[in-house]
């Protein structure tokens, strides 16, 4: 440790070689301690059934050398970097530069969704990555109602999804109502399912909430697979109808929309079709958002986030208020559903488990609660970025998770970390999230 | 409506949490258009009246009344607490402020006005589709909520985060949001406390002025004497639970009980005490 007078020490967290080096010893031994039976040493059942093992050193020994020089490295960036909390003035120039590629992040990003099935006509990968990626956006600007806006934890939002793809499912095959009848069908359906989900959880808050909403997406799914007679079961619900362009069909038939066009058929067309679909179908759902952010209906979800007694002070029904934020969640929920029926043509209730929840959730979370933008940058980023680690074949979760803990760190509340006023007198002011609430159910 | 009938009258009120009475056997009223302040020491229950009142406790026995302009009568114990608000038009702000910490001056001020713009939205649809009526409607909440902004001090503050409001802004813009509810009685939960001097003489004239110009009765609790005895027109005082005293700030002051609640003497202690000090 070096003295005060031996050297400058900018501040408490700046310490001497002594400190950092053993700091990092600490971490080589708990690196040692955990990996000695890891990787140290490797075990393989022999053919009779007995247990061979062979010790591995050199692995054992990089692993550790390398978390040693790894938190020497760290600490010396950390000491760099300064303390977490440290406010870096940033040049005027590159402050509004940035302030103007902030405010064109959002309409460059829709012009060039519109233009994706033009530039990549040809390439069907892109294509439905774009639509799975369009999905979650959806999915997650419908979430962002429930758990960004009214600041109540949902685990279960897959139920909904699952309620709105059933619902055309079952209502296409047995009844052969058009796509276009049942979507709004499947949204009132969700919506039900949400009010229902939302009555016995009104009480209860935080931790309590989420174990519930959790329970009711397992339970969703559980009654999807054992009530055979209605769902199909396991085995799940084919040949659902692909949607038509207001009655004209995709087909190569000579009432398709290519013959009746003149052009030929070309099964991109379908895609492109879906694309533009669940383009919309997001567009709705953002737009209907925004719309309800600057009504009184959702500056009461805002402000039941904030504090709850205190509307319950202002004269605010909180029940009816939660209930409509779990409904109109539950509704887009049951639109997305609609559609991933429709494109999948085949669904099952392996497509609603709970992983699905937990992703749409932490689409949310990680794109800054209450962000629309944030939240369709962090599906770009989960859906998109999770094609992209592709490469890395059996570390792709590996760097996906270490990603997802950076970025985190990096910025604890979101990608987009700030709040916009739904109404303002002379100029609009992002509030700080340091001063937005989570919600405590 | 003559000013004599009383705005709201509580009767023989209880509150017992277990085996602590909090407030026993309680009756007090609130005069129409005056200002009545509810003191007593720390855990004298004054707190738990409040909560009685606006709904967020259900009174163990007695009737809380509040008599409209109307002459009609409704029950307070028996309304949930945000029907209180909604229907009985009951305000109250909080001891430790709760404001929206995360929405503006401005948006802290809408919310208050949720029920009226509810119904101006027709239920969401009419605002939905941006009906002219509804943007009417939004136009003069925002009106309202400038004309509660400037009356204390904040309309340059509008755009700004709650939370991030000096604590003394805080105080005064909590009393803003209550009265956007345009309520017929106003509870207000220790407003001085936190408050310079300069700050308390402000919130005084805010009161003063807030009867004068408005069909509002004040119910304040107050440790704050200088801001009791210059605006209040009836006190109430509590201690342990029941009420020891209540007349006209002078002749609460003079009254040897409460001056030995507030001493921790005993009465003939204080009697003493009081006898020397003149």
């Amino acid at each position: 440790m070096t003295g005060p007078a031996s050297g400058p020490v900018p501040n408490s967290r700046a310490a001497g070689a002594a400190f950092i080096f053993k700091k990092s010893l600490i971490s080589a031994l708990v690196a040692l301690v955990l990996f000695s039976l890891m990787i140290g040493i490797r075990t393989e059942a022999g053919s009779t059934g007995q247990l061979i093992y062979w010790t591995r050193l050199p692995e054992l020994a990089t692993m550790v050398l390398t978390v040693f020089f790894g938190s020497i490295v760290i600490e010396l960036l950390r000491q760099w970097w300064g303390p977490v909390t440290t406010i870096r003035i940033v040049p005027k120039p590159i402050a509004r530069g940035l302030a103007v590629a902030r405010r064109g992040v959002a309409p460059v990003l829709l012009i060039f969704t519109f233009l994706v099935p033009v530039i990549f006509y040809n390439q069907r990968y892109i294509l439905d990555l774009g639509i799975l990626v369009l999905t979650y956006v959806m999915l997650g600007w419908g979430l962002n109602v429930v758990v960004g806006l009214a600041g109540l934890l949902d685990l279960g939002y897959v139920a909904f999804y699952a309620v709105g793809a059933y619902s055309y499912a079952l209502l296409a095959t047995n009844f052969g109502l058009s796509f276009w009848i049942c979507l709004p069908l499947a949204g009132i359906l969700a919506a039900l399912w949400g009010v229902m989900l939302g009555f016995p959880v009104l009480r209860l808050r935080g931790d309590y909430l989420a174990i519930v909403t959790l329970a009711f997406g397992e339970i969703i799914r559980l009654v999807i697979i054992n009530w055979q007679s209605l769902t199909g079961g396991p085995n799940g619900v084919s040949g659902i109808p692909r949607p038509s362009l207001f009655g004209i069909p995709l087909t190569p038939g000579d009432d398709g929309l290519a013959a009746r066009l003149g052009i030929e058929f070309s099964p991109t067309h379908r895609i492109v079709f879906l694309f533009y679909l669940i383009l919309a179908l997001a567009l709705l759902t953002n737009w209907v958002t925004i719309r309800l952010r600057r009504l009184p209906i959702g500056r009461a979800w805002e402000a039941l986030r904030e504090d709850e007694v205190a509307c319950r002070a202002l004269g605010i029904n909180t029940t009816t208020t939660k209930l409509t934020a779990f409904a109109t969640g539950a509704m887009f929920g049951g639109f997305a559903g609609a559609f991933f029926a429709t494109r999948q043509g085949f669904i099952s209730p392996e497509s609603f488990t709970f992983q699905e929840s937990a992703l749409v959730l932490a689409i949310v979370v990680l794109g800054g609660m209450g962000s629309q933008l944030g939240v369709a940058l962090a599906a770009l980023a989960m859906i998109g970025g999770f094609e992209l680690f592709r490469g890395f074949d059996q570390y792709r979760m590996l760097v996906f998770g270490i990603a997802m803990v950076l970025l985190m760190i990096w910025r604890p509340r979101g990608l987009i970390g700030h709040r916009a006023p739904t109404i303002f007198l002379r100029h609009s002011q992002a509030i700080s999230s340091d001063l937005v609430k989570e919600g405590a159910g | 409506m003559s000013s004599s009938v009383p705005i709201l009258a509580v009767d023989h009120l209880m509150m017992r949490f277990g085996g602590i009475i909090a407030v026993n056997d309680l009756s007090f009223s609130v005069e129409r258009r005056q200002i009545t302040a509810l003191i007593g020491p720390n855990g004298a229950g004054k707190t738990t009246v409040f909560n009685c009142i606006t709904g967020f406790y259900k009174p163990t026995a007695g009737a809380i009344r509040l008599i409209q302009d109307d002459g009609s009568e409704m029950q307070l114990q028996r309304l949930n607490d945000f029907r209180i608000s909604k229907l009985a038009k009951v305000a109250r702000t909080f001891q430790n402020i709760r404001l929206f910490p995360g929405m503006t001056a401005l948006e802290n001020l809408m919310v208050a006005q949720h029920n009226a713009l509810m119904r101006a939205s027709g239920l969401t649809l009419l605002g939905l589709i941006g009906a002219p009526s509804w943007r009417r409607a939004e136009v003069r909440a925002v009106d309202l909520a400038k004309l509660w902004l400037d009356r204390v001090g904040l309309l340059d503050r509008a755009d700004e985060a709650a939370g991030n409001l000096a604590y003394g802004d805080q105080r005064r813009l909590e009393i803003a949001r209550a009265m956007c509810t345009e309520p017929a009685l106003l509870c207000l939960d220790e407003p001085a406390a936190g408050l310079n001097a300069r700050e308390s003489a402000g919130l005084s004239e805010l009161l003063l002025s807030i009867r004068a110009d408005h069909a509002t009765s004040i119910l304040l609790i107050e440790h704050d004497m200088s801001v009791v005895m210059e605006i209040s027109d009836r006190i109430v005082v509590m201690d342990y639970g029941v009420k020891i005293a209540e007349g006209s700030p002078q002749s609460v002051r003079d009254d040897p009980k409460v001056i030995a609640a507030y001493l921790g003497a005993d009465e003939n202690e204080a009697v003493a005490v009081m006898e020397t000090g003149t």
